[in-house]
């Protein structure tokens, strides 16, 4: 679906930063934002709709969609298009609404 | 749905000839009474200015309240009551028609107090409020921190308390605006968007309306169109003094739903994202900014009454401007100069919504506006103080 640019796949191979996704290790490269890196290693879809439980990812990658949303070591809700991605970050999908806890 | 929305989009008139209603002003309040004047006459019209109007309807909070409401005239706490009533029949007609809910929620509604200063005054209000000579009667309580909590789990240390009653709701403003306009369509209603109104003739006993796209006419109108209703009211001989009061909002992301009961100025939406509000200031017209001191004012409230709201969010925040009269309440009034017209402000239009369709609708029809609206007129604003 998408595929990294030759200088882009340069730049990951030269700074590999590391993060985890839902428990596994993804690789992308300094300056990607979390969604861009989902996106670059394949992954399409980042969450589930509070109603309907449908899949859902990435759409306007400029902040304003929210369709980005993942938990962000244990932050929920987090727009993963306005996150740099940094090394050892724990990314887990968004299962519909968050909480409040009480 | 979809080629009925599609021909929403188009400015068509579907009646050529004369309407047998007209509302000037397509917002809540407006809408609300062309919808029950179209239960009652065939031909109904609503003309509206366009996205440069204030749209006092597309930036509110969406209670259905009456706690606090009337202190200085219980005619309005008597239409208040009438219209929370009568609340429920008018979602349940537009949920027939249009498939649509409202987010219509009567459960009960709350006003928190911080401070025991504010637990005094609270109980004090109410009671001199409910004590009025002639105010509509009706139950409520001031309960105290652990009632409360035992309805609303997750208040902070600082809440004292709340006055609560069990006929204070909810519904979702945003859904009542579509449903209305919904309900046009498939009713043959027709809403003409930038149709401002630049002048009103009365010739033949037909109402003539002058908007750029030409001459609307009908036998009745209906003057709705929030601060514009100081102008529209010279044209029928009617001085409106309304003003334009800015209050700001504060929404929180999407939640799972947790709080069930509405605050005054705290509820969270059907759909779970929060609003935080009900900010009043004087700052004429300038509905296109927000300030940090009033936002920072209300959302230390917040998180003082649910603390855990602390990690939640913003992902907005508006200013919008109630349509305010002289003395805070609404005007309905019958032009003595032009009768059949007619004019109907206020700046409660989720509240009044069933009144305005199910009451004032069938007065405008009938062509006079029943004894218990007299309060309402501008009258009011002529009457010489006594000593």
């Amino acid at each position: 679906m998408f595929k990294r640019l030759p200088e882009s796949e340069a730049q990951l191979n030269a700074h590999p930063v590391a993060l985890k996704v839902n428990g596994m290790e993804v690789f992308c490269r300094e300056g990607d934002s979390v969604a861009a890196a989902l996106f670059a290693a394949g992954l399409l879809d980042c969450r589930d709709t509070p109603v309907k439980g449908v899949p859902r990812g990435p759409f306007c990658m400029m902040g304003v969609c929210f369709d980005c949303l993942v938990e962000i070591n244990g932050m929920p809700n987090q727009q993963g298009c306005m996150v740099l991605a940094k090394p050892g970050m724990n990314i887990e999908r968004q299962l519909g609404a968050r909480e409040v806890q009480t | 749905m979809s080629a009925s929305t599609k021909e929403s989009i188009s400015n068509q008139r579907h009646h050529k000839g004369v309407y047998d209603a007209l509302v000037i002003g397509g917002g809540l309040v407006g809408s609300a009474i062309a919808f029950g004047l179209r239960q009652e006459v065939d031909h109904v019209a609503v003309l509206d200015e366009g996205d440069v109007a204030f749209r006092a309807s597309r930036g509110n909070f969406g209670l259905v309240w009456v706690q606090s409401k009337g202190m200085g005239m219980p005619a309005y706490g008597h239409w208040t009551v009438s219209s929370q009533r009568l609340w429920s029949v008018l979602a349940e007609k537009l949920e027939a028609i249009t498939g649509l809910e409202v987010g219509l929620e009567q459960k009960g509604g709350l006003h928190a107090v911080l401070t025991e200063h504010e637990y005094e005054s609270r109980v004090q209000f109410m009671n001199k409020l409910i004590e009025q000579p002639g105010m509509i009667q009706y139950q409520w309580k001031m309960l105290d921190r652990k009632e409360l909590l035992d309805m609303v789990p997750g208040i902070g240390p600082e809440v004292l308390g709340a006055s609560w009653t069990e006929i204070d709701g909810v519904a979702n403003p945003l859904k009542m605006l579509r449903a209305l306009h919904t309900a046009f369509d498939v009713q043959s209603v027709d809403y003409l968007p930038e149709h401002p109104v630049a002048d009103i003739h009365f010739k033949n006993n037909i109402f003539e309306m002058g908007t750029p796209h030409g001459i609307v006419r009908a036998k009745k109108i209906v003057i709705a169109s929030g601060l514009g209703n100081q102008l529209l009211g010279n044209q029928i001989g009617l001085s409106i003094p309304v003003r334009p009061q800015r209050g700001q909002i504060i929404v929180l992301e999407r939640t799972k739903r947790m709080l069930q009961l509405p605050f005054a100025t705290l509820r969270q939406m059907d759909e779970g994202t929060w609003l935080i509000g009900d900010s009043q200031e004087e700052a004429a017209y300038a509905d296109d900014v927000v300030g940090l001191p009033i936002l920072a004012t209300l959302a230390n409230r917040a998180v003082r009454t649910i603390p855990k709201l602390r990690d939640v969010r913003v992902v907005r925040s508006w200013s919008a401007l109630r349509v305010m009269s002289k003395d805070g309440f609404p005007i309905y009034e019958e032009s003595p100069q032009f009768p059949g017209a007619f004019v109907a402000t206020c700046h409660s239009g989720v509240t009044l919504a069933a009144a305005h369709a199910l009451r004032l609708a069938p007065m405008v029809v009938e062509g006079k506006l029943s004894e218990e609206m007299a309060p309402f007129s501008t009258r009011r604003f002529n009457v010489q103080a006594t000593t």
